[in-house]
C-alpha cells in the first residue's frame, strides 16, 4: 500500500518538476490535514506536494515535527515555534512572521505514524527532485546521513533524471550507502561497496569501516569487499592529504616569498637587514584598504577590481616611503650593519604607532573581490581556496618581474654591479648612492605589493608586519643573499616543511622545529643555501 | 679621531673612565644602603620616606641594569649583537619562578599540596620531572646560573664554531628567543603557558610582599649589579678582555694572529648569559610574575637600545642607559602612553645617528678635547717658557 502510494507521489513530483502549476490555496489543504480520515489526510499531503506552493516544504516539515497549528479564532493555518513567552507563529501560506501568541489560542494539527512515513518520503522527494541544485545536493547528503531504506526508489528516479554530474554522484553515493548497509542481497551490497570505494571522503570511510566492523564472518563476500573498499578509500585519502599539505605549503611559501623578496633585494645590495620591512608590508596592506575605500565611495561598480589598482599604488607609495627612509636615515649608517638594524627597528616602532594613531588599533576589513573568494574543487574532492591560489600565481608573477628587472635591465645591472663590488662600480661612474636609494625603494615597493596580497588572507592591523618579519628573516638567512632563487627555494621549503610537520606535531611545535632547523642549518652554511662567493663575503 | 686624541687622549680617557667607574661604584653602594634605609627606618609621613613600591621599581631598574651590563659585555667589547638576550633573562626568571611556585605549597587557589595551580587546572596528576628539586633554594639558584649558561654554551658553540657573525648571528639569536617564546606559550610545556608563573607567597620562608623582603631584594639587586660591574671591569681590563676588543675590531686579523676566536667568544657569551639569568632571577620576585612575553624579540631589542643610549663599550654607560630609558618608559607609559613608542623609536634612530657612543661617550667626547687642549696649551707654554 505504502509503496503504491509512493509511486503516485513520485509521479506527482515528476509532474511538479516538468510543469509549473498555478499557486494553490494551501490553507484548504492544511485544513484537510486537520480533519477527516487518514486517507483524506494522505490526499491532502499529496495535494500539498503537487500544489507547487513555495512554502509547502516548511509546512510539511512543521507538520512532521508537530509545529503546524490552526488559529482557533479564524481557522488560519500557522507554523509555530514554542518560545518562553508562548508560541512564535508565522503564516503557513508565505512564511510571513505574525508574532508571539499564547499557546491556548492555537489548535495543534496532529499526525500519526503512517502519515509521518508518507510525509517524510514526500519531503525527501521534494528536495531530491527540487529545481534548486544546492537543495538537491543538501538532500542527497541528508539521505546519506539518515540511510532511510524507503528512499531507494526515489533516489533511483532522481539519478535517472539528474543532469548535473556532481549531484548525480552525490545521489549515487547516498544510494550505495543505503544499499551497502541494509540490503538483504549480499551481491547488491558488494556492488554498492564497490561504488562507495570510488568516493574519497571521511564520511564514506567511516561508513565503510563501520560496515567492516559489523560483519560477523571475516571471510564473507561483503566483508572482503568492504575491506578492499576501505583500503582504496584510505590510500586515496592519504594521497589527497599529501596533495593538500603540498598546496598549503606552497601557499604559505609564496606568502613568505612575497614578504622576503624585498628583504633579499635590500639585504643583498646593502648588507643591511631592514627591521622595518614588516611595517612596509603593513603599509602596503593599508594602502590596499584605502584604495578599496576610495573605490567603494567613488566607483562602487568597479569595487571588485580595486585590488588590481592597489598593486601599483602600494608599490609606488611604499617604494617612495622606502626612498625617503633611505635618504633620511639609512645612508648615514652604511658600513655599520648592526646600527642600521637598530635604527630600522626604531623606524618600525614609529610606523606602527603612527598607523595605530591614524587608523586605530583594530583590524580593518579588506574584502576579497568576488573573483578571489570561494574555493575550487580539483580532483578527488580536494578543494583549494581561490584567494590562496591567486596569491601563488601573484607571487610567481612578482618573482618573474623582479628577476627580469635584476637580470635584463640597465637598472638591474647597476644594482648587481654595486652588490658585487661597490668601489669598482663607483669608479665606473655608477652613482652608488642613488642605486642604494632606488634599491631600497624597490625592496620596500615589493614589500608593499606583498602587503596587497596579505590583506587578502590576513587581518589588516598595525601588527600585521610583526607576524611575518621573523619568518622572512629565516627565509633570507636560509636561502642566502645575492640570488633570488635562494629566496624562492628558502620560502617554498620552509612553507612545505612547516605544513607537513603541522599535522604531526601541531602548528606551534612545527614552527619551533622549523626555527631550530634553520638555526642548525646556519651552522652548516653560515651564508645560506645560495651564498655569494669570493670577496663579497667579507664585505 | 683627531691627532690630539691619539697623543694625549688615551691616558686621559683611561683616568676618566676610572673616575666614571669609581663614581659608579660609590653611587651603587650608596643607593644599595640608602634606599632600603629610607624605606624601613624613616616613618611613612616623613619627607625622606621612600614608599615600598618605589623600592621595588628601583630594584626592577637595577635588574635591567645588570641585564644591560651583560649585553654591553658582548656587544660593546666583543662585537656580538645578541637580539635574544631576553631569553637568558627569562630563563633565569623562570628558574626562580619555579622555586617560588614550589614555596606556595598548598596555599594555592586549589589547595593542592604538590601541584601548582595551573597544573591542577590543566588536570595534571603529577609534577613533571623537570620540576623536581626546585623546592630547594640552592638547587634553584644553581639552575638560575646553569640553564642560561648551558643554552648560551650550546648556541654559542654551534654559532661561533661555524663563524656565524654580524647580522646573521643577530637574526638567529632572535629566532632562538622567538622559538622559546612559542614554546613557553604552550600549556603542555608545564611552565604555566600564557599566564606564566605568578601568585608567589614566600621566598626562603619570608613573605615575598613584605617591606623587609622587598628591601632585601632591592639590596641584593644593587649588590648583584655591583658585583657584575666589577666582574665585567675585571674581564675587560684583563688580557682576555684585550683579545675580545681585538676580535670586535678585526676578527679575521685576530684569528690570523693565532687566537682561537671562537673560544674567547664562547666564554664571554656564556658569562654574559649567566649575568642575564641572575638579573632575571632577581627580577621575578620583585615584579611578582614571569610569563612568556619576556621572551618576545621586541624585549630583547629594547635591551640593546638601553646599552646604545647609555654608551656601548662603557660599562657604566650600560647601567646608566638601562636606568634612564626605563625611567622614561615608566613615566611616559603612565603620562602619555601613545607617545612612548614614538619616543622609543626615535631613541633608536637618534642614538644610532647622532650618539653612536651613547650618553657616556658623548660626555667623554665633550670633556676630553677641553682637557687635552689645556694640556697641550700648557705644554706649549712650557716649551715657550724654556
Amino acid at each position: 500500500m505504502t509503496r503504491s502510494r509512493f509511486f503516485v507521489l513520485v509521479n506527482c513530483l515528476v509532474w511538479l518538476v516538468v510543469s509549473r502549476p498555478a499557486l494553490a490555496d494551501v490553507t484548504t489543504d492544511i485544513a484537510g490535514l486537520a480533519a477527516g480520515s487518514t486517507k483524506d489526510k494522505i490526499d491532502a499531503v499529496e495535494r500539498l506536494v503537487s500544489g507547487g506552493n513555495s512554502n509547502a516544504i516548511p509546512v510539511l516539515k512543521a507538520y512532521l515535527n508537530g509545529n503546524l497549528f490552526l488559529v482557533k479564532s479564524d481557522g488560519a493555518a500557522v507554523i509555530g515555534l514554542p518560545v518562553a513567552s508562548g508560541v512564535r507563529i508565522s503564516d503557513a501560506r508565505d512564511g510571513r512572521e505574525i508574532g508571539i501568541v499564547k499557546k491556548s489560542t492555537l489548535k495543534k494539527i496532529r499526525i500519526n505514524n503512517r502519515l509521518r512515513k508518507i510525509v517524510r518520503s514526500a519531503l525527501g522527494g521534494m528536495t531530491l527532485l527540487s529545481k534548486n541544485r544546492d537543495q538537491r545536493l543538501t538532500a542527497a547528503h541528508d539521505v546519506f546521513k539518515s540511510r532511510d531504506a524507503g528512499m531507494i526508489e526515489l533516489l533511483k528516479t532522481a539519478i535517472s533524471r539528474e543532469t548535473d554530474d556532481t549531484v548525480r554522484a552525490a545521489f549515487k553515493r547516498s544510494l550505495a550507502a543505503i544499499q551497502a548497509t541494509s540490503d538483504n542481497d549480499p551481491a547488491v551490497r558488494v556492488a554498492a561497496l564497490s561504488i562507495l570505494a570510488e568516493f574519497t571522503d571521511q564520511d564514506v570511510r567511516a561508513l565503510v569501516s563501520s560496515i567492516l566492523a559489523s560483519e560477523d564472518s571475516a571471510g564473507s563476500e561483503v566483508s572482503r569487499a568492504a575491506g578492499k573498499a576501505l583500503e582504496q578509500i584510505e590510500s586515496r585519502l592519504q594521497a589527497r592529504n599529501i596533495a593538500a599539505s603540498i598546496f598549503q605549503g606552497v601557499s604559505l611559501g609564496s606568502v613568505l616569498l612575497l614578504a622576503a623578496m624585498g628583504l633579499a633585494v635590500t639585504f643583498g645590495v646593502m648588507g643591511v637587514i631592514n627591521m622595518a620591512h614588516g611595517e612596509m608590508v603593513m603599509l602596503g596592506a593599508y594602502s590596499t584598504f584605502i584604495v578599496q575605500d576610495l573605490f567603494r565611495t567613488y566607483l562602487a561598480a568597479y569595487a571588485d577590481w580595486s585590488v588590481l589598482v592597489a598593486v601599483p599604488v602600494s608599490f609606488v607609495v611604499v617604494g617612495l616611503i622606502g626612498v625617503i627612509i633611505e635618504r633620511c636615515v639609512i645612508r648615514f649608517l652604511y658600513g655599520r650593519p648592526l646600527e642600521t638594524l637598530l635604527a630600522t627597528w626604531g623606524l618600525s616602532l614609529i610606523i606602527q604607532q603612527l598607523v595605530r594613531s591614524i587608523f586605530g588599533p583594530t583590524n580593518q576589513e579588506v574584502a576579497n573581490p568576488s573573483w578571489m573568494s570561494g574555493a575550487t574543487e580539483v580532483v578527488g574532492g580536494l578543494s583549494l581556496t581561490n584567494n590562496r591560489m591567486w596569491i601563488i600565481v601573484f607571487a610567481m608573477i612578482v618573482f618573474v618581474l623582479v628577476t627580469v628587472l635584476m637580470k635584463k635591465t640597465a637598472f638591474g645591472l647597476r644594482i648587481r654591479a654595486v652588490m658585487q663590488n661597490r668601489a669598482m662600480a663607483s669608479s665606473m661612474g655608477i652613482r652608488t648612492g642613488w642605486v642604494d636609494a632606488l634599491t631600497f625603494g624597490l625592496g620596500s615597493g615589493i614589500a608593499g605589493i606583498a602587503g596587497v596580497a596579505l590583506s587578502q588572507i590576513d587581518n589588516v592591523s598595525p601588527n600585521l608586519g610583526q607576524a611575518y618579519i621573523i619568518d622572512s628573516f629565516m627565509v633570507v638567512v636560509f636561502g642566502g643573499v645575492g640570488n633570488l632563487w635562494g629566496t624562492v627555494v628558502g620560502a617554498l621549503s620552509l612553507g612545505i616543511v612547516n605544513k607537513f610537520l603541522e599535522p604531526v606535531s601541531g602548528a606551534v611545535l612545527a614552527k619551533i622545529l622549523v626555527l631550530i632547523a634553520v638555526i642548525l642549518f646556519i651552522q652548516k652554511r653560515p651564508r645560506g643555501l645560495f651564498a655569494l662567493k669570493g670577496r663579497a663575503v667579507e664585505g | 679621531m683627531t691627532p690630539v686624541n691619539v697623543t694625549v687622549g688615551p691616558v686621559t680617557a683611561l683616568i676618566l673612565r676610572d673616575r666614571g667607574a669609581a663614581t659608579m661604584i660609590v653611587i651603587l653602594l650608596v643607593a644599595a644602603i640608602l634606599v632600603p634605609a629610607l624605606n624601613l627606618l624613616v616613618p611613612p609621613g616623613s619627607f625622606f620616606y621612600i614608599p615600598s613600591y618605589v623600592v621595588s621599581l628601583l630594584g626592577k631598574y637595577l635588574c635591567f641594569a645588570l641585564l644591560a651590563l651583560s649585553v654591553d659585555l658582548i656587544w660593546g667589547f666583543c662585537g656580538i649583537l645578541s637580539l635574544g638576550h631576553g631569553a637568558f633573562f627569562a630563563l633565569g626568571g623562570y628558574a626562580m619562578g619555579m622555586y617560588l611556585m614550589r614555596q606556595v605549597g598548598d596555599r594555592g587557589v586549589y589547595g593542592n599540596p604538590t601541584l601548582p595551580d595551573f597544573m591542577v587546572f590543566l588536570n595534571w596528576h603529577e609534577l613533571p620531572w623537570y620540576w623536581s628539586g626546585f623546592d630547594n633554594f640552592t638547587f634553584a639558584a644553581l639552575m638560575v646560573v646553569a640553564v642560561p649558561g648551558l643554552l648560551a654554551f650550546v648556541f654559542g658553540w654551534f654559532a661561533f664554531r661555524s663563524r656565524v657573525t654580524g647580522v646573521y648571528l643577530s637574526i638567529i639569536s632572535q629566532a632562538m628567543t622567538f622559538a622559546l617564546l612559542l614554546a613557553f606559550f604552550r600549556n603542555d610545556m608545564g611552565f604555566g603557558g600564557n599566564n606564566g608563573l605568578t601568585d608567589f607567597k614566600d621566598i626562603l620562608g619570608f613573605d615575598v610582599k613584605s617591606d623587609v623582603v622587598r628591601a632585601a631584594l632591592y639590596f641584593s639587586s644593587a649588590l648583584a649589579v655591583l658585583a657584575g660591574y666589577l666582574l665585567c671591569r675585571f674581564i675587560v681590563a684583563s688580557r682576555f678582555g684585550r683579545v675580545l676588543v681585538a676580535i670586535r675590531d678585526a676578527e679575521t686579523r685576530t684569528r690570523f694572529l693565532g687566537y682561537r676566536v671562537e673560544h674567547y667568544k664562547l666564554l664571554v657569551f656564556v658569562v654574559s648569559a649567566i649575568l642575564a639569568g641572575i638579573a632575571g632571577s632577581l627580577y621575578v620576585p620583585q615584579v611578582g610574575i614571569i610569563n612568556p612575553s619576556e621572551f618576545s624579540p621586541a624585549n630583547s631589542i629594547e635591551i640593546v637600545i638601553w646599552v646604545a643610549v647609555g654608551g656601548r663599550g662603557y660599562l657604566h654607560g650600560a647601567i646608566l642607559g638601562a636606568i634612564i630609558v626605563n625611567y622614561a618608559k615608566t613615566y611616559f607609559t603612565g603620562a602619555l602612553p601613545e607617545i612612548w613608542l614614538f619616543m622609543l623609536g626615535g631613541l633608536f634612530i637618534a642614538t644610532t645617528l647622532f650618539l653612536p657612543k651613547g650618553i657616556v661617550g658623548f660626555m667623554t667626547k665633550i670633556r676630553i678635547p677641553d682637557r687635552s687642549n689645556t694640556t697641550r696649551s700648557n705644554a706649549i707654554s712650557e716649551t715657550a717658557g724654556k
